[in-house]
């Protein structure tokens, strides 16, 4: 579904501020995959999912998504195969707009935008269905602004909107980052049913090792802008954040040193 | 003094349509865009150039608004293209038509008088009901463009181009990754917004029976100032009040000026007058703040 082929990126090339972000970055998602992205600051995660995304060009290497190369299509094209969250939970909706309007943007991913109407009465049904699942009494407000939502409401509004018109590849940025534990809880159980539901292959990058654990059937480490640890099947299944913790000192010959990821 | 309300008025009505446009491009793009300043007086030089070449008045007004669209999209490549700040694109274009409108006219102004314009027709109606030639043709043909604009424009912005073009505004990031080009979408928005503002020019020239190189100065602050009034003054609760919002803060804005020209201000300290009205506007929500944390220290002193 995903292939990625000797990714590299570099930030401020040839400057005192020189940032290898991507070294040759090599990595094959199949269709279905739940794939967590983990690492500490600065490892790169986040550089490949915008790598992925197209909000950075790469200066080496490949991008397919399913079997169409994209590495030289913009942002806004690549849009059409994608499903994205972020971190930033204002990054995701437009606040000034209505809660059925910003599902309505979306419900026209990757279509051309004509002179028919923004919204359609008969969507309206649909995205109140939608909203119902969420259970957060979002159906019965429709036409309120988005910016009166609570940070987990918006995040669980892009994840519906990312997902409604099902992406080949759904990519999460620390998408629980930004929450309280409680709500970033509900937003993952959330992200884990709606990708059971939609069967969708996912790249999920987190700095959080249980729920780099507990999440997915695949287990990504990345530091310095390499990927280190590739674990996944039964492995994956009895992997605990001590034996993670240790396998990361093998590979890379460091600590782990990121108290967020460990005390979070 | 009704006299100089209605004229008030009727300037209003024509100086609404370039507000509309201001609007556009400072509240739904966030982008203050200055090119207005020079479409202002390119819609006047073209309706006036052409209308002394003998063209219909009205197919002159169409001629001002496809160089007021054209003028747009020169900012919006210069702004996306290129890459050029938007505020800077604004003025580079700007600056490109003070040429360009002299080139237009051949000269720095161009009389219109005993000439057709848009309102002849409507002065032979009011002339036989024996009411002034002057303002109450302004007044109509202003009505009815501005009602025209004003619907066109609560419908395009409902529909899906619309929708985005208001999101690019608010958060191009998810605009993008919702698979809009962005770039596109600001475009259309400076396009839009400058072909309302030459046709304003246009018809603002026709009514005043001239063409001048200068007619654009200072039109931007004007037209910051009516949105600011008719936001303040007239509510904003959804898109449709909106644009009627502006229009009156379009008519009160002059209704001000002729009010304060009455009481004796001396006219070249309009623009100054104005300036300072939009700082203070645009200042208001600060000075709210601030009363607010006095009102708040105050009222914690008065607890303890």
């Amino acid at each position: 579904m995903l292939e990625v082929k000797n990714l590299k990126k570099i930030f401020n090339a040839g400057t005192i501020n020189e940032k290898v972000a991507l070294d040759d970055v090599s990595l094959t998602l199949s269709e279905g995959d739940f794939v967590t992205l983990i690492g500490g600051n600065g490892a790169g995660k986040s550089t490949l999912l915008n790598c992925i995304a197209g909000v950075h060009m790469v200066d080496e290497g490949q991008i397919l998504i399913d079997g169409k190369d994209v590495t030289r299509i913009p942002e806004h094209k690549r849009a059409a195969y994608l499903g994205r969250v972020f971190q930033d939970p204002m990054m995701g909706t437009a606040a000034n707009m209505g809660i059925e309007e910003n599902l309505a943007l979306s419900y026209r991913r990757g279509k051309n935008r004509t002179l028919k109407w923004g919204i359609s009465n008969k969507e309206r049904d649909v995205y109140k269905e939608l909203l119902s699942t969420l259970d957060l009494g979002l159906e019965n407000r429709l036409s309120d602004k988005v910016g009166l939502l609570s940070g987990g409401q918006r995040q669980a509004l892009t994840l519906l909107m990312a997902t409604l018109i099902k992406p080949k590849l759904l990519l999460l940025d620390e998408h629980t980052a930004a929450l309280d534990p409680k709500t970033a809880e509900k937003v993952l159980k959330l992200t884990d049913k709606i990708v059971e539901e939609g069967k969708l292959t996912t790249l999920m990058v987190t700095h959080n090792m249980r729920d780099a654990i507990n999440h997915g059937n695949r287990l990504i480490m990345m530091s310095n802008g390499k990927i280190i640890l590739d674990i996944t099947g039964e492995e994956k299944r009895n992997l605990t954040v001590e034996s993670l913790l240790e396998r990361f000192g093998k590979v890379s010959g460091e600590e782990f040193a990121n108290d967020r990821a460990l005390l979070s | 003094m009704l006299n100089i309300i209605l004229g008030a008025v009727s300037l209003g009505l024509i100086w609404a349509i370039m507000t509309i446009g201001v609007y556009i491009t400072y509240r739904i793009l966030g982008i203050a865009d200055l090119t207005v300043e020079g479409t202002l007086a390119m819609g006047a030089a073209i309706a006036a150039n052409s209308i002394s070449n003998g063209t219909n008045p009205y197919l002159a007004t169409l001629l001002a608004l496809l160089g007021g669209l054209a003028a747009g999209l020169a900012t919006g490549l210069l702004h996306t293209k290129l890459r050029i700040p938007a505020l800077l694109s604004g003025i580079l274009t700007m600056i490109a038509l003070y040429s360009i409108n002299l080139r237009i006219m051949g000269r720095a102004n161009i009389s219109l008088l005993n000439r057709k314009t848009v309102y002849t027709p409507f002065q032979n109606i009011f002339e036989k009901y024996n009411l002034s030639t002057v303002i109450y043709p302004v007044i109509a043909v202003g009505l009815i463009t501005v009602m025209i604009i004003v619907c066109f424009l609560y419908w395009f912005f409902g529909t899906e181009i619309g929708c985005a073009i208001r999101a690019t505004g608010n958060n191009p990031n998810m605009v993008r990754a919702q698979g809009i080009n962005t770039n596109t979408m600001v475009i259309v928005g400076l396009v839009f917004s400058n072909g309302l503002v030459a046709i304003s020019g246009s018809l603002y020239a026709q009514s005043q029976n001239f063409a001048d190189i200068q007619m654009g100065q200072g039109s931007i602050v004007i037209g910051l100032a009516s949105v600011i009034i008719g936001e303040v003054l007239f509510g904003k609760r959804n898109f449709f009040s909106r644009l009627i919002a502006l229009v009156l803060g379009a008519i009160t804005y002059r209704i001000i000026i002729a009010l304060v020209l009455m009481m004796g201000m001396p006219a070249n300290d309009l623009k100054l007058f104005t300036a300072l009205t939009v700082a203070i506007a645009l200042a208001l929500p600060m000075f709210g703040e601030y009363l607010n944390t006095i009102k708040n220290s105050f009222r914690r002193r008065n607890n303890a």
